[in-house]
Order: C-alpha cells, then sequence, then structure tokens
C-alpha cells in the first residue's frame, strides 16, 4: 500500500532543479511528442498514452478494452502470436501495454542498434493488430482466471465494493476487468470496437526520452503512428461521488482486516491545490511520517502501514486512505484515523509540519527525474494534466509560496470528517454493521 | 521490510542479469574492514547510499525466527545521538526517502537523495551500527508491527502459507527452510535480548558492504566514508559464515495446500539448483538460460508452448531462477490450469514437456535470442542506479566478489546449450524436487 500511494502521488510531481530540458517536437504528419535527449546510454524509452482507457468500454462490454489491450501483442500485421513473441525478443525490446480508468498506455524500450526494426515491430503491433481467434480464446482464459481470483481475495472485495458504492452508474463505478459473464460474451467485433474507441490519434500523447534527435523522432512518430483511427470513442461525463459518512461492514473469514476510507478532494488547477496537498502530505504522507503513520503505526503498533493521498481521476477527485489491522486492532486503528481526521481539521497544521512538508515536496521532486523510462513517464503525465513545457523550473515555487494561513484555511475545507466515509472487509472484534452511523 | 514491498526472500523471479563493472565502479577497503563500492552515474543529482551486512534470517539462531528482521524495524528507533524516528524524518525532511529489507542472506537499509546530502545520510547510518538504544516500549510496540506485517503479507494471502511451507519442505536441514518474516509463535516471544545478541554479533564494519551509487565521486565517498565509517570498531573473532548443510536429498516431497479463500489452484515444483559460487559461476548461467528457455516467456518457452499453445490447458505456465544466494538454491516451475483441467493432468504434463525437452534438447535459435536479450539486458540496466547498487550489494553480502560481478556477463555470453543439457540433466531429478498444489477447500485430493 505504501508503494501505491508512493506512485500516486508522483502523478502531483514536480521541480526543484531538475536538469531535465524538454523540447517539443511536431512531425510532418502532424504528431506532437515531447523530448528529452539522453545520448549517454544505446536506447530510447518512449511512452504513450490514450486519454480514456477503460471507461471507453461499450455498455455491456465490460472488459473488452482490457482484453483488447491484452492482445495487443498476441499476434500483429504477419505474425501471430508466437511468431510476434519471437520477433520481440530477437531485437531485445520491451514492450508494455495496459489499460487503466483513464487511460491506455503504452510503454516502449528499443536499442539504438535496431531502432528501425523495432519501430517497425510496434507499429504493427498499434496499426495492425489480429485479434486470432485462438489468442482470444487463451488471453480471455487468462482473464477469467484473474477474475475469478479476485472473487475470494479481500482487497480486490473492498475495492469493487467502494467504488460501486461511491461512484455508482459511472464507468469507475465498476471493476474495469469486467465479469465472468460479460468478458465470456466478448466478441472479435466488441474489440475491434473498443480499439478504435481508444486508440486514436485524438486522444494521444506521447514523451520520448534516449539516444535519439529531435528529427530522429519526428520521422519515428510518423511511421509508427499515421495508421492509427483518427477519432477515438466518445469519453465520459464526470462522476458524481456519493460519500455518506457511514461505516459499512463486509464479513469476510480473514485473521486481518482491510479498512478503506475516503471523500471528495479537489482538482489539479483549483487556486487551493497546492495548499491542499501541503496539508494532505501532513496527514498521510512525508514518507513515515505523516500523522497518521506516526499515530496508529509507531505510537500504537496498530497496523504495518497507512497513508491516505489526494488523488485526481480525470472525472472524479479524491482524498482515499487505506490501511490493514489484525481483527482485535481494527476499531482502535479507526477511532485514531477519525479523531486525527477531526483534529485536522480544526486545529490545522502547524508550522513546524509546513516546513517538513515543504522541504520534503521540494526536495524530492528532483529525485523523480532519474532513469529514461520515469522521465518519459512524467512528460506524458504533464502533458495530459494540462501542465506547460517549463513547469518543472517553476513548481517548487509554487510549493513554497503556500503560507500558514493557507494551509489552515485549506485544511478547514477539504478535511470533512463528517463525510469521511468508511468500508471494511474481514472479522474485526467490537466492530458490526450496527456502527454505521457514527 | 519496515515498509510494504513486495519480494520473496532467495527466490528473485528474473535472472540477475549484471552490467560491466569496468565502467565507473570502484570499490576500496577501510582498516576497520568496510568493503565500500562506488558506482558512479552523473545523469541525475541523485544519490543512493545502501549499507549491507553479511547477515540474513538464515544466519538466526534456532528459536528467534524473525530477530534479523525485527532487528531491521529496531534500527529506525533511537541511538546514542538520534531520537527514535530521526533518521526517516531527517531523510524525508530533506527530500529524500528511506527504508530497509531482510531477505534469507543479508539485511540491507537504503536512503535515496539529492547527492549533497551524502554527508548527512552517511554519518546517520554509520551511527545505527553500532550506537542503538532500545526500551522495552520499543520491542513491544514494534512487535505488534511486525505481526501486523506478518498478518498482511502472509496470513492473509493463502498463496504465501502454501510459499512458506513449501520451502520449509525445500529444505530438510538448512535454515532456508524457515520464512524471513519469522514463524508466529516466535515472533510472539521475541525479545529485546534476541535482538540485541543479533545485532551486537553481526553489526559491525568488517561485516558490512557499504555501495554510494549516483552523481558522486569516489576520492569524495572515500573521504567521507573514513570519516563518518572509518571509527567504528570492528567485531573481532567474527565467525565464518558456515551454515549447516543439507544432507543428501533422496525423497521427492509433495504437499498440498487447501484454503476457502483459494479460487485458483496452481501448483509449484522446485529442484534444489547450484547458486553463483565465487569463481565458479558457469553452472548458475546455464541454470538463468534454462529458466528462460523452459519457462521465460509464454509463447515461445519450451512450458509456455506445450502447455498454452500445442495443448492449452493452463493460463500460465513458467519458471524461474535465482542465482545470487549464499547456499544452494532452485529452479522453479508454476503451472496454473485452466478451469476444465485437474493439476494432476497439469502436472503430468508439466513432467512429460520437460522429459521430452531432455530428450530432445533446445531450440538453436531461441538459444540465440535468450542469449541477445541477455546482453541488451545489460544495457537497459545502467538506467537504473538504485537497481545497479541493490545488484552489487546483493552479489556482495551473498558471497560473491567485485570479480566475479564484473565477470558474470562474459560468463553468462559464454554458456553453450551443450553445457545448459547438462545441468538440466543434473538438476532436473526429481528426488531434489518439491511438488505442490494450493487449492480451495475440499479441492482436488493429491
Amino acid at each position: 500500500m505504501m508503494r501505491f500511494i508512493l506512485i500516486a502521488l508522483a502523478l502531483l510531481a514536480l521541480p526543484a532543479r531538475a536538469d531535465v530540458e524538454i523540447q517539443s517536437v511536431t512531425s510532418k504528419g502532424g504528431h506532437k511528442a515531447w523530448l528529452v535527449e539522453e545520448h549517454s546510454l544505446p536506447f530510447v524509452a518512449l511512452e504513450i498514452s490514450f486519454r480514456g482507457g477503460t471507461s471507453l468500454d461499450r455498455p455491456g462490454k465490460r472488459g473488452s478494452v482490457e482484453l483488447m489491450v491484452s492482445l495487443l501483442e498476441e499476434g500483429a500485421g504477419e505474425l501471430d502470436a508466437r511468431g510476434f513473441a519471437e520477433a520481440n525478443e530477437a531485437l531485445a525490446t520491451s514492450f508494455g501495454f495496459r489499460a487503466s480508468r483513464d487511460s491506455l498506455n503504452i510503454s516502449a524500450q528499443f536499442l539504438t542498434e535496431n531502432r528501425d526494426a523495432s519501430v517497425a515491430l510496434l507499429r504493427s503491433a498499434l496499426a495492425s493488430p489480429r485479434f486470432d481467434d485462438d489468442a482470444v480464446v487463451r488471453v480471455r482464459g487468462q482473464l477469467l482466471s484473474s477474475l475469478r481470483s479476485r472473487q475470494t481475495n479481500p482487497g480486490d472485495i473492498l475495492s469493487e465494493a467502494w467504488d460501486s458504492a461511491i461512484f455508482g452508474d459511472h464507468p469507475y463505478g465498476t471493476y474495469d476487468g469486467g465479469t465472468e459473464a460479460s468478458v465470456q460474451s466478448l466478441t472479435r467485433d466488441d474489440l475491434i470496437t473498443a480499439y478504435k474507441d481508444t486508440m486514436a490519434l485524438d486522444l494521444m500523447y506521447v514523451g520520448a526520452v534516449g539516444d535519439i534527435t529531435a528529427d530522429e523522432l519526428a520521422v519515428l512518430l510518423d511511421n509508427l503512428l499515421s495508421d492509427l483511427p483518427e477519432k477515438g470513442g466518445s469519453l465520459p461525463d464526470r462522476a458524481e461521488q456519493n460519500f455518506d459518512g457511514g461505516q459499512t461492514l463486509i464479513h469476510f473469514e480473514t485473521p486481518q482486516s482491510i479498512a478503506r476510507f475516503g471523500h471528495g478532494g479537489l482538482r489539479r488547477d483549483d487556486q487551493d491545490f497546492f495548499p491542499a496537498y501541503l496539508v494532505s502530505q501532513v496527514m498521510g504522507g512525508l514518507g513515515s511520517d505523516g500523522r497518521l503513520m506516526q499515530e496508529v503505526r509507531e505510537k500504537r503498533g496498530l497496523t504495518y502501514g497507512i497513508g491516505a493521498y489526494l488523488f485526481e481521476l480525470d472525472y472524479a477527485e479524491g482524498f482515499y486512505g487505506q490501511f490493514s489491522s489484525q481483527n482485535d486492532n481494527m476499531a482502535e486503528a479507526l477511532d485514531v484515523v477519525r479523531r486525527e481526521w477531526a483534529r485536522m481539521a480544526e486545529e490545522g497544521i502547524t508550522p513546524e509540519e509546513l516546513n517538513a512538508a515543504k522541504t520534503y515536496l521540494t526536495g524530492s521532486y528532483p529525485l523523480r527525474f532519474d532513469g529514461n523510462s520515469n522521465i518519459a513517464n512524467i512528460l506524458v503525465g504533464m502533458q495530459m494534466e494540462g501542465l506547460p513545457i517549463d513547469y518543472i523550473a517553476t513548481r517548487n515555487d509554487k510549493v513554497n509560496a503556500v503560507t500558514l494561513d493557507d494551509a489552515n484555511r485549506v485544511a478547514a475545507r477539504i478535511f470533512q470528517p463528517d463525510e469521511l466515509t468508511f468500508m471494511v472487509i474481514g472479522k474485526p472484534d467490537g466492530l458490526s454493521d450496527a456502527d454505521i452511523a457514527n | 521490510m519496515r515498509r510494504l514491498m513486495a519480494a520473496l526472500a532467495v527466490c528473485f523471479a528474473f535472472p540477475a542479469f549484471s552490467e560491466t563493472t569496468s565502467e565507473g565502479v570502484t570499490e576500496f577497503k577501510l582498516d576497520n574492514g568496510l568493503q565500500v563500492v562506488v558506482i558512479e552515474d552523473h545523469r541525475a543529482p541523485v544519490v543512493v547510499q545502501m549499507l549491507w551486512y553479511r547477515a540474513g534470517a538464515a544466519d538466526e539462531k534456532p528459536g528467534v525466527s524473525g530477530v534479523a528482521h525485527f532487528l531491521e524495524h529496531l534500527l529506525f528507533k533511537a541511538t546514542d545521538t538520534m531520537e527514535a524516528g530521526e533518521l526517516s524524518r531527517v531523510v524525508t525532511e530533506n527530500g529524500g526517502s528511506d527504508n530497509a529489507f531482510t531477505a534469507q542472506d543479508y539485511t540491507a537499509y537504503y536512503q535515496r537523495i539529492s547527492a549533497d546530502r551524502l554527508d548527512l545520510v552517511m554519518r546517520m547510518e554509520a551511527d545505527r551500527m553500532r550506537n542503538l538504544r532500545l526500551t522495552e516500549e520499543d520491542i513491544e510496540t514494534e512487535r505488534e508491527v511486525i505481526l501486523e506485517e506478518r498478518a498482511q503479507r502472509t496470513d492473509s494471502d493463502p498463496g504465501a502459507l502454501f510459499y512458506e511451507q513449501f520451502r520449509a519442505a525445500m529444505f530438510l536441514n538448512h535454515p532456508y527452510a524457515v520464512p524471513v518474516i519469522g514463524w508466529r509463535h516466535e515472533m510472539e516471544n521475541l525479545s529485546r535480548d534476541a535482538a540485541f545478541a543479533y545485532y551486537r554479533r553481526f553489526y559491525a564494519p568488517n561485516n558490512a558492504i557499504l555501495v554510494i551509487a549516483g552523481d558522486v565521486k569516489p576520492e569524495q565517498v572515500r573521504k567521507l566514508a573514513e570519516t563518518h565509517y572509518g571509527p567504528l570498531e570492528p567485531t573481532v573473532d567474527l565467525e565464518e559464515r558456515n551454515r549447516v548443510a543439507e544432507p543428501p536429498q533422496i525423497a521427492e516431497r509433495r504437499l498440498r495446500l487447501s484454503d476457502p479463500r483459494v479460487s485458483q489452484p496452481y501448483l509449484r515444483r522446485s529442484y534444489l539448483a547450484p547458486e553463483r559460487d565465487p569463481g565458479h559461476q558457469e553452472e548458475a548461467a546455464a541454470l538463468v538460460y534454462l529458466a528462460e528457455i523452459l519457462g521465460g516467456s509464454g509463447a515461445t518457452s519450451v512450458l509456455g508452448r506445450a502447455l498454452q499453445f500445442d495443448n492449452p490447458i493452463a493460463v500460465y505456465a513458467g519458471a524461474s531462477y535465482g542465482s545470487v544466494a549464499l547456499d544452494d538454491t532452485s529452479l522453479n516451475f508454476v503451472v496454473v490450469p485452466n478451469a476444465d483441467t485437474t493439476l494432476r493432468d497439469a502436472e503430468e504434463l508439466l513432467d512429460k514437456t520437460l522429459s521430452d525437452f531432455l530428450e530432445n534438447g533446445i531450440d538453436s535459435a531461441q538459444f540465440e535470442r535468450i542469449k541477445f536479450q541477455i546482453r541488451a539486458s545489460e544495457i537497459y540496466a545502467q538506467d537504473d542506479t538504485y537497481s545497479r547498487a541493490d545488484r552489487y550489494g546483493r552479489a556482495l553480502s551473498s558471497g560473491l566478489a567485485l570479480g566475479d560481478v564484473a565477470a558474470w556477463p562474459e560468463v553468462l555470453q559464454s554458456v553453450t546449450p551443450d553445457i545448459v543439457m547438462t545441468v538440466a540433466r543434473k538438476v532436473l531429478d526429481k528426488r531434489r524436487s518439491v511438488t505442490g498444489w494450493l487449492v480451495p477447500e475440499g479441492g482436488e485430493e493429491m
């Protein structure tokens, strides 16, 4: 969980004096990309994201984008699944294809010594995936197996119940891998629809880092992307979120319970974003030094790890936390979380905490820019969030500009104890459905 | 791990690819015995400090399982000059991150921070090597935390419980049979004395390796290391690391675990296998190939082709081998059958595929592709400074020397199909194997 939280925070990241020089590249064919040249290692990391992702599943076709994206490297152009894998190995390229609620992401690494052949192979996966019957059967079987495993995994059960309660009918309200029934019923036509809806040029963002010049990248983009669909499916509406301040218990036979809690958050472009980010870190982040980690783990030994973070999806914002506690510790741990949430809303943070959060956020910013793949990821994330290309150089100033008054005004705004909603799975002592109204 | 991270002791899934050590890697030793390795990477103004102790769970005395890992947690408490939690707090306030992890053969502590703060983190890391202070309250609270950790990572996960039982069956006498986190009944009784006994014995400069990687110069590191680590007293009479040995394994072992939380059954098979030994890494290199050939890629490996393509009875079939360990390690197979296939049939097909392989040998095109991939992986590996530091630390704390790490890429490139087949015939011996089935409650009987 700690890892998960840290990764989520990375989305908000930005800059001390990280020496990152970003170029904006536009190809003859009109494809745009952000590039950081780094010629010390003979390979390129390329990151391509398409907005929309699994939220573009058509009604009744839940899982179609997930199944489609899992099939991109299972046969393309002239090659069947085995032929594609052999070509991939022979070039020592590394391709990753994944879908999430807001985007479909392709990560590629390829060597300078065989760049053209590697790009041609990737192009075939992007522009002419085959969706052969035998590959569909095989990969569908893998997804069904993973769906079966989720049915008895308490973390997965909690996640699905939470999303359903919070997001209702919005695409965010259901698991994007689908159900056994929906995945069983998907046809090849559904996969082709999912492909056209999600992998379209009007939804695309590209970042490249490594051993390549701007001119070479422009040529590469035209070679790679020219045959993709022009226009994708229609993006979802904003999600209505339902945080009623209640507590729900899901019974599950296991020695340790898992709790999730949360309420609404705020948008990245909100004028209070930076103060909110700082106070959220004081509560749930700062490595292991946030208040929750101190109060629940360090002082009382009630959990192995706890965190809470602001996050932004394209169509909803939230402020969530999660932790696990053995069944005899859960009730006490929940009390501590409630108490801390209320205390923060009432008292805000101290000048020392504000300073600690500032030095942490400004000092850790340049540490994100290590490694071609990491930087390529950040380049795409910045474009998708609509940040300016010079954002990296200005971000720490925005953190440092937050005053204690700002922070505490915004703490009272974003910490809403009455709306803080809890869901617990397990068999915790002294906790029952009767506790639902707190 | 002090904080949550995924990793299984000893069983590091994909081969420990290494890189050329000639470029930008420097080694030296302080008078008190501390070994120092500097890996230069000036692309970003960042440094990683990793301090590795040549002591892990397999070095514990019987009856106190989990104490190595417990101590790792306790190292974040007070020292003579720092308050409890101060090290992590100071690292965080300086924008860095820190954590620690324990495995069978080593315990390691690390910080990742702006390169101009190396002095700061070295001072604090050196301080806690010898000057730890522990109260009874620290012990009690932190013992609750490790029990929560065990509950979260092991007791809540039938796959993890299965793996724990499986490893216990893999070793008849060697301490690798005992889980790194510890058996719960022994963890509940871990004491301040047990933690300190382990600390006094193993936490010393002459039992440690300091790896500094990133935007630093060797001369600068040497100076800082002498300032902060130089004054620390070595442990005299540090015993050689000789653990009890396995007797000859002469009987195949089988086990079955059923758990209501399982919905997808699977089987696991492991064979005892040699690890990389100093000066003798050829067999281990051949095993890296063997694992790749048999179960690396779903579409092209021997098992993937047989069980997922030609006769598609499995949703997954793969192999793994961890080459870095102090003592014997294992070659591992996992088969996850599809809904229409029993574990018995899946296991039969696994056995048949392995014996066909021993008869038919290696496809030379596949061998060449793997060889090229291994070479390319050395280039990609240079992109991640933390992983480079990790690779050196792991190798050096598991009995290898810097020369072995330097030679490894070449050893890998000189493997031939004949060597792989010879090693395969030796290792794929059922008498030295364990087979396990994980099934739902009332699931298939063995």
